[in-house]
């Protein structure tokens, strides 16, 4: 299907780290069931370093494929590495997305970066807010 | 490979192929030509107005030939709004769910200065012919009501709402491109002063259709140049496209009873199938809809996935989720019937056709519940559904 790359295909097909985490350290929940994909994000935490990240999405292909590859991408790195994370680099590994579906990567990006939050306010770690902004993704559901 | 979308296109007639190259390649003349050749072709537009007008019910003189249901539609409604304005008349009635040929089309008329009526279809996708005679008003000048819609199926009371039309002077348009060569149609019977209709939804060829407009009502043209279609359609005419077009509605209408009794078996097969998925739901009326079509919305998934994994199936079909149209929006036909946002995401589309086979239809109900299952595996809105979290809504 000429839509997605093979990339985004094969993550689709067969994506990565699908499931839930019953003991996460860290759970993300972003985006809206009206605007069509919601991405919930688990993470295992160990000595700083995301050891395990499963992901739950309801959403489209393209949702599918960026949920696993964001969490391809973020296991085994330290957690100052997860944070460092764009919708940019989801796109390059998956050898790019359609123009409007952009907005999936985004979604990833803001799903690991929620599970990181939670994981820094279950354990008290400081961290600085404006790194974790409102999701503005969504706001335009917000006018339905 | 299963093709399950006939509501998007059809494959070609044998027939109506054949037909449309001998035409292009013998009877290539213009038709305005005053030599043979010219008048040859000529001939065989008067012929091919002539056996569409028949199908339909109509005079020849009714029938103007168009490049397909969107221009017709586009056509109708400008014509009747023009003459409208002429007489101080600026509402135009119509309903929530129609193809986007007639709803962008009206959108402009309102930044125009016109007023739209958009008539509630109700849970079941139907208008009633009372709802339109209340909204009839003074200045209304064109109600403009689907035969059939195209994503749920649902058949409008075409005749009954003519008749109101028609007591209160009101043009009665329909566009009619997914009913035409699929159900009954007879204009005069059923009381339409404009009709649309397309070639490539009844396995016509693409780039070709029809516009009916009864004796009497002036029409305007759309496109303007030179005399062809009465002046009403200029351009010259696209006669190969034409003589198919005509060739595969007359295959259609010579078959339409046989076709429906079958068509509706495989739709109801199909629909029984699917009811067994827990927490689905057939959109649209049951009874009131097209043969060939089956409309489904599944909680707790999203649409484009679930067709991307029919397509890995070998089962083309198509869905009304927001992902596969690029907007944010699900189906506006969806939202019109009163499916959630939530719900309407997660909606499929089959539509049939006298092609396929019961063996086909055994093939999608083994392969949907599979996928939908799969799909809700890993759905966090069926995990909060499943725990309880989140209340059903199908």
């Amino acid at each position: 299907m000429a839509l997605y790359s093979e990339k985004v295909m094969d993550h689709f097909l067969h994506p990565r780290n699908v499931g839930v985490i019953e003991d996460a350290d860290g759970v993300g929940e972003v985006g809206n069931a009206k605007c069509g994909d919601i991405m919930k994000i688990f993470l295992k935490i160990d000595g700083g370093v995301v050891t395990d990240a499963k992901f739950s999405t309801f959403g489209c292909g393209s949702a599918i494929a960026s949920s696993s590859m964001a969490t391809e991408m973020i296991k085994g790195q330290p957690v100052e590495k997860v944070m460092e994370l764009t919708n940019k680099a989801v796109v390059e590994a998956l050898d790019g997305l359609p123009a409007y579906k952009l907005h999936c990567s985004v979604l990833a990006e803001e799903a690991v970066k929620a599970a990181l939050k939670d994981y820094f306010d279950k354990n008290g770690i400081p961290y600085d807010p404006a790194q974790f902004p409102e999701a503005p993704s969504c706001a335009s559901c917000e006018m339905h | 490979m299963i093709y399950a979308d006939n509501a998007a296109t059809t494959r070609m007639s044998p027939r109506a192929l054949q037909v449309m190259t001998e035409t292009a390649a013998e009877l290539w003349g213009n038709p305005s030509s005053l030599y043979g050749l010219g008048q040859a072709a000529q001939e065989a537009l008067n012929d091919a107005r002539a056996r569409m007008a028949k199908i339909l019910g109509a005079e020849p003189k009714e029938i103007y030939f168009t490049s397909g249901g969107s221009e017709g539609d586009n056509q109708a409604i400008r014509s009747c709004a023009r003459l409208g304005a002429a007489k101080d008349k600026r509402h135009i009635i119509s309903t929530a769910f129609e193809h986007h040929a007639v709803l962008h089309t009206l959108k402009r008329l309102e930044k125009e200065g016109y007023e739209v009526t958009y008539l509630p279809v109700h849970e079941n996708g139907i208008v009633t012919a009372e709802e339109v005679k209340a909204a009839i008003r003074p200045d209304t000048c064109l109600v403009t009501i689907m035969f059939a819609n195209n994503e749920i199926g649902t058949i409008q009371p075409v005749k009954e709402i003519g008749a109101v039309c028609r007591a209160a002077k009101v043009p009665f348009h329909t566009d009619a491109v997914q009913a035409a060569g699929h159900v009954e149609i007879d204009v005069k019977e059923m009381n339409i002063d404009l009709l649309s209709l397309s070639a490539h939804k009844f396995h016509g060829p693409r780039g070709v259709g029809a516009l009916y407009c009864r004796t009497g009502l002036p029409l305007y043209p759309l496109i303007e140049g030179g005399a062809q279609e009465r002046n009403r359609r200029a351009g010259t005419e696209n006669l190969a496209g034409i003589r198919a077009m005509v060739t595969a509605l007359e295959e259609m209408a010579a078959h339409l009873d046989e076709n429906a009794a079958y068509v509706s078996g495989l739709r109801d097969r199909l629909i029984d199938g699917l009811s067994r998925v827990p927490h689905s739901a057939l959109n649209g009326d049951r009874a009131h809809r097209l043969p060939g079509n089956v409309n489904f919305c599944f909680e707790g998934i999203e649409g484009e996935s679930l067709l991307l994994l029919l397509d890995q199936a070998g089962i083309c079909a198509s869905s009304g989720s927001a992902c596969t149209s690029g907007s944010l929006d699900p189906s506006h036909v969806l939202l019109a019937i009163g499916r959630p946002h939530e719900v309407a995401h997660g909606s499929l589309r089959l539509t049939l056709c006298e092609e396929n086979t019961a063996a086909e239809v055994d093939e999608i109900v083994k392969e949907v519940p599979r996928i939908v299952e799969y799909l809700r595996g890993f759905s966090p809105i069926w995990q909060d559904l499943q725990s309880g979290r989140r209340a059903h809504m199908l």
